[in-house]
């Protein structure tokens, strides 16, 4: 499917774009703990559960989520050394961080935006457990502005400043696990107005902002270290808020993905409608359908019911091929039920009656199935497996998604997936789940202080890639290169190493992108690897037309130093006598051409030559020495 | 007409540009100052930060402040929507529960949020506990008051004498068991006035607080709550007791006994820890786990209340340099028993000598207990403890100091004028507040 035939501009597509970043601070945005990711097994684990507060969110989602939530038990993974009281909840936050705060004023004024004059702190509910606290922290320090993208003038909402959130690494139906290390480092967030109109220009739009933020030279960099929260909508149908694009190359395809599942679903409504359905015929008849799948070879199933599980069935009155409606590549309408279902319920899913008989369920089971609920063959039947209360929870959320079906898109938050698609998180909260943190004194933004930032300033983008340009000879393209794939300080330690520029920024960019396509994963080298690489070419001992093969030696043997590859390559630089027995050879090979072409003879020997030496011996030297040969060889051969 | 109170935190001069615009909390104005033009609700100012800041509400639910200057100018755009606090439906009771009484003082526990204004309000209904926290339905019947809406550092004796005759009233009038809910920091004083001023109890009496406030998801409110009632409905004992976490994490509830347990921590969910005796007993989800076998059982007592505390009582902490004038003054003023706190196994300056030996000559109890928290006073060891007990000072074994300060003023308030009769009765056990053996491993971890 793809983006093709989407008329963006006919549609009405607007998308806002909320970019966040981790600062690169030395402490948190509420505590002194340092900014950093762990890898290693932490220290202690605190179990925790959180309870819905009143009014986060609305009444009925509100009743929804507790039911979602009940029971399920959060593990708190943290770290005597880098985690303190605070990231449990078992402390009082303290002050705003004033280093990320000076940041995020910086970003500010880079954008035009003007500072508030009292900066607020709050409180934004979330229950997942992604907060030991059950709400992340964030403030708003400067509204307005705008970014310039290709003409267009992009008007800034504002720009905050906000805690980023635990990691989450393990789930099982019954209890998540978090990791705090992550909880807490300041995230910079520039939101843009939903002015945007077409995909590409979305992420042209967050490239932008990202440069300025990078022009601060106090971001992380890395992978998590970006996200990108897009809010997207056509004509009729609604805001879907789609959150965590961490690459920026996605962000097209989730714009086209989420753009073509509106409309599918409002065809769908179309043709519910078109089908006579009303909101109405959707009954909330529960069916015990246990019985049916009592011998049952479908593996889950038995699974569920050995457990002591039951099978519940929902009609879904003439939704008879509806479920198996392609909504976006490879997602189905069922999904949407599906992911729904999971979300209430902490099921895995659901089954349904456009995609069975399968996974061992046999066509007498779902004849069977059809008649108990008595689904005539208009109508869908989703059925589900596992504990009784979970079952009905799941069957209860497709009944509502089944009626929103009827009305066209629901507002809902959505999780990027890797691949472009999404997937339901929750329904969107509304403002309610905003109140003031009342443990985090307000921050008073003097005039005085905001002049102050204004003297010192960063180097916008612009100026940046001008100065690349100018001081080191690179063309337009490889500067914005080394300012967009974030190897500014890596490229300008380069060229210390006496490396020409062009060939320190080609390595940093254009090579490393080629071994990436070519499928080696480059995230295994080094910047010290890079920095020994370079410091061998400036003092002779490696040629830059090795760097290829040195990277991809990198790439696969991790941990190894350049010198290593070197050796293992046999890529140690030639000395002057090598060169010349190679360039002796070569002509004694070549002696007819030799005789024949005279000096018009250099390039294709040049060439032979190379091929011999190639990435053990400095060009220049090699051309020097093989005219120097020739001029010695043709008096002999006359 | 915009409340007075409402606009209390701003300085004259935003009152005054709010008032002449007619706006007030809650309201939708606009507010300019040269090219910035901002539209929101109009927030109550935060008592921390600049009180010429107007708070603005914006519709993505932030609060900013703008600074109101020269130029300033806010417009009443239109009247905000009152907030409501929409009120859970209240479960049916179910028959065949225990019954239990709740009595509201205060705290963090007793609160709730006010979203618009993040103002955490002590406003509860005790009746909207079954509401706010539904298991508690399905673990007894609840009869709820709210007796004060004090801090717990804002409490006084009188309210400890307060506490214990509705505790009273409810146990006469046949309640299981009854949980009071009250502010953390002095919550141990008020546990020790109980279990001392409530004779011949015949059910648990159990406080209950919250170290985070309940407005927030991860609040251990509910989770202590809800231990308190399992122990107050089920527990096989009949002593004053507090329910607090037992760790960090939700897994379980300690149950300490009143005389026994302190608050260690500033912040901790797990900050109360039962100190020179081991914790009484733990709740896990429904059940009880008794730690010890030494506890006074359910349903064994006779109802006394002897709840006069003697205000003239106070507790000195003693210190490298510490000023005998203190204690003059005391004597002075007419007090009547001094706890002090010495260092180590029970010691003060030798400055502090004749002062001491002036008071107890005036007739003042003075008894010593120890700030290391940890172990039990000794006075025959060294010299200075001796010369101490020579002095008349009374060793409190291994007695909390706050526990001796509740427990001297009730001795001298509602057991005895004399001061000789009071010494010895320093040295009784009413409610297990001293003992004579002290269990090897009672540190705090």
């Amino acid at each position: 499917m793809g983006g093709e035939g989407l008329d963006y501009a006919r549609l009405g597509l607007k998308v806002g774009l909320e970019v966040h970043r981790q600062l690169d601070t030395a402490g948190k945005l509420f505590c002194s703990c340092p900014t950093r990711l762990r890898l290693d097994e932490p220290d202690l684990t605190v179990l925790r559960y959180l309870r819905p507060t009143q009014s986060e969110v609305g009444e009925v989602d509100r009743a929804a989520l507790f039911e979602a939530q009940k029971g399920k038990a959060i593990v708190y993974e943290a770290y005597e050394d880098t985690t303190c009281l605070v990231e449990l909840d078992e402390e009082p936050p303290h002050e705003l961080n004033r280093e990320a705060l000076e940041i995020a004023l910086q970003v500010a004024l880079l954008l035009g935006s003007r500072p508030v004059d009292e900066v607020h702190i709050m409180r934004k509910i979330v229950i997942d457990g992604s907060t030991p606290f059950g709400f992340q922290r964030t403030c708003v320090v400067a509204l307005g502005g705008q970014i310039d993208v290709a003409g267009k003038a992009i008007p800034i909402q504002h720009v905050g400043l906000e805690e980023d959130a635990a990691r989450k690494v393990g789930e099982g139906p019954d209890v998540v696990r978090y990791r705090l290390d992550r909880l807490g480092i300041p995230l910079i967030e520039v939101a843009t107005a939903p002015v945007i109109t077409s995909p590409e220009e979305a992420k042209r739009v967050a490239l932008a902002i990202g440069r300025i933020m990078r022009a601060t030279g106090k971001v992380k960099r890395g992978i998590g270290s970006v996200r990108q929260d897009l809010n997207i909508s056509i004509e009729g149908g609604a805001i879907t808020e789609v959150k965590g694009v961490q690459e920026l190359e996605l962000i097209p395809k989730v714009i086209e993905n989420e753009v073509r599942r509106q409309v599918e679903l409002l065809r769908i409504r179309d043709e519910l409608r078109s089908r006579g359905l009303r909101p109405d015929d959707i009954r909330p008849d529960i069916v015990d359908a246990t019985k049916v799948f009592e011998s049952t070879s479908c593996k889950l199933i038995r699974k569920a019911l050995r457990a002591g599980g039951v099978v519940l069935a929902l009609k879904l009155p003439k939704f008879s091929g509806i479920l198996a409606w392609e909504v976006m590549p490879g997602h189905r309408f069922g999904k949407e039920l599906s992911d729904i279902a999971s979300a209430w319920s902490g099921l895995g899913g659901i089954f349904h009656t456009d995609e069975v008989p399968a996974y061992g369920i046999k066509e007498h089971e779902v004849e069977a199935l059809r008649e108990l609920v008595g689904a005539g063959p208009e109508d869908a039947v989703v059925f589900v497996a596992g504990d009784e209360e979970r079952c009905r929870r799941a069957l209860l959320a497709v009944l509502e998604r089944a009626k929103q079906a009827l009305i066209g898109v629901p507002r809902e938050t959505r999780m990027a997936l890797p691949d472009g698609r999404t997937k339901f998180m929750r329904p969107r909260p509304g403002a309610a789940r905003m109140y003031p943190e009342t443990d985090v004194p307000p921050v008073k933004i003097s005039p005085d202080y905001i002049e102050a930032l204004k003297e010192k300033l960063p180097e916008p983008p612009e100026k940046l890639a001008e100065r690349l340009m100018s001081k080191y000879g690179l063309n337009k393209k490889l500067a914005w290169q080394v300012i967009d794939m974030e190897v500014l300080e890596l490229f300008e330690k380069g060229v210390e190493k006496g490396v020409p520029a062009t060939v320190v920024a080609t390595t940093l960019t254009e090579t490393m992108k080629s071994l990436k396509r070519d499928g080696f994963d480059v995230d295994r080298i080094g910047e010290e690897q890079l920095l020994e690489l370079f410091e061998l070419i400036g003092h002779g001992k490696a040629f830059k037309e090795a760097i290829p093969d040195i990277l991809a030696y990198l790439c696969k043997h991790e941990g190894a130093s350049v010198e290593e590859a070197i050796r293992e390559l046999g890529l140690t630089a030639m000395t002057e006598g090598e060169i010349k027995a190679v360039i002796k050879k070569v002509l004694q090979d070549n002696e007819a051409l030799l005789r024949e072409r005279g000096e018009k003879a250099f390039g294709p020997l040049m060439g032979a030559v190379m091929k011999l030496v190639r990435g053990r011996a400095d060009p220049a030297k090699v051309r020097e020495l093989l005219r120097q040969a020739m001029r010695a060889w043709a008096p002999k051969g006359a | 007409m915009p409340s007075v109170a409402e606009l209390a935190g701003y300085s004259s001069r935003v009152r005054e540009a709010l008032r002449a615009a007619g706006a007030s909390v809650g309201d939708r104005i606009r507010i300019s100052k040269g090219d910035l033009v901002v539209e929101g609700i109009l927030m109550p100012r935060p008592a921390l930060g600049d009180r010429d800041c107007v708070v603005v509400k914006l519709d993505s639910g932030y609060n900013i402040g703008i600074r109101f200057e020269e130029g300033t100018t806010i417009e009443l755009l239109g009247p905000g929507a009152k907030p409501a606090f929409a009120r859970p439906p209240k479960p049916e009771r179910k028959p065949g529960l225990p019954e239990v009484a709740f009595i509201s003082t205060g705290g963090t526990i007793a609160s709730r949020v006010e979203y618009r204004t993040g103002a955490v309000r002590p406003a509860l209904e005790a009746e909207d506990l079954y509401a706010l926290f539904p298991e508690l339905s399905d673990i007894a019947f609840i009869r709820a008051e709210v007796l004060y809406s004090l801090l717990s550092e804002d409490m006084r004796p009188e309210n400890w004498a307060g506490m214990a005759e509705r505790a009273a009233y409810y146990i006469r009038n046949g309640v299981d068991g009854v949980v009071i809910a009250h502010g953390t920091d002095t919550m141990t004083y008020s546990a020790a006035a109980l279990s001392f001023a409530l004779r011949g109890l015949s059910v648990p009496v159990v406080f209950v607080g919250a170290q985070r406030s309940s407005d927030r998801p991860s609040s251990d409110a509910a989770l202590n709550l809800i231990g308190a009632f399992v122990a107050a409905s089920r527990g096989p004992f009949a002593e004053v007791v507090v329910a607090m976490h037992e760790g960090m994490g939700d897994e379980a509830i300690a149950i300490h006994r009143g005389t026994r347990v302190r608050k260690c921590h500033t912040s901790r969910r797990d900050a109360f820890r039962s100190v020179n005796a081991p914790q009484l007993a733990r709740v896990v989800g429904m059940d009880i786990q008794m730690l010890t076998d030494d506890y006074d059982r359910r349903g064994e007592g006779e109802l006394e209340v002897l709840a006069r505390f003697e205000p003239r009582v106070a507790l000195l902490k003693a210190y490298p340099g510490m000023d005998p004038g203190l204690l003059d003054w005391l004597v002075d003023e007419g007090y009547r028993g001094v706890v002090l706190e010495g260092t180590g196994l029970g010691h003060v300056g030798y400055y502090m000598l004749d002062a001491i030996r002036r008071a107890t000559r005036e007739g003042l109890v003075v008894c010593m207990a120890s700030q290391c928290i940890w172990g039990r006073v000794n006075m025959n060891v060294y010299e200075r403890g001796r010369d101490l007990l020579a002095a008349g000072v009374i060793p409190l074994g291994d007695m909390l100091p706050e526990t001796a300060l509740v427990k001297l003023m009730w001795v001298l308030g509602s057991l005895t004028d004399d001061p000789e009769e009071a010494k010895a009765l320093m040295l009784k056990p009413f409610a297990h507040e001293v003992g004579p053996r002290t269990p090897i491993s009672t540190l705090a971890p």
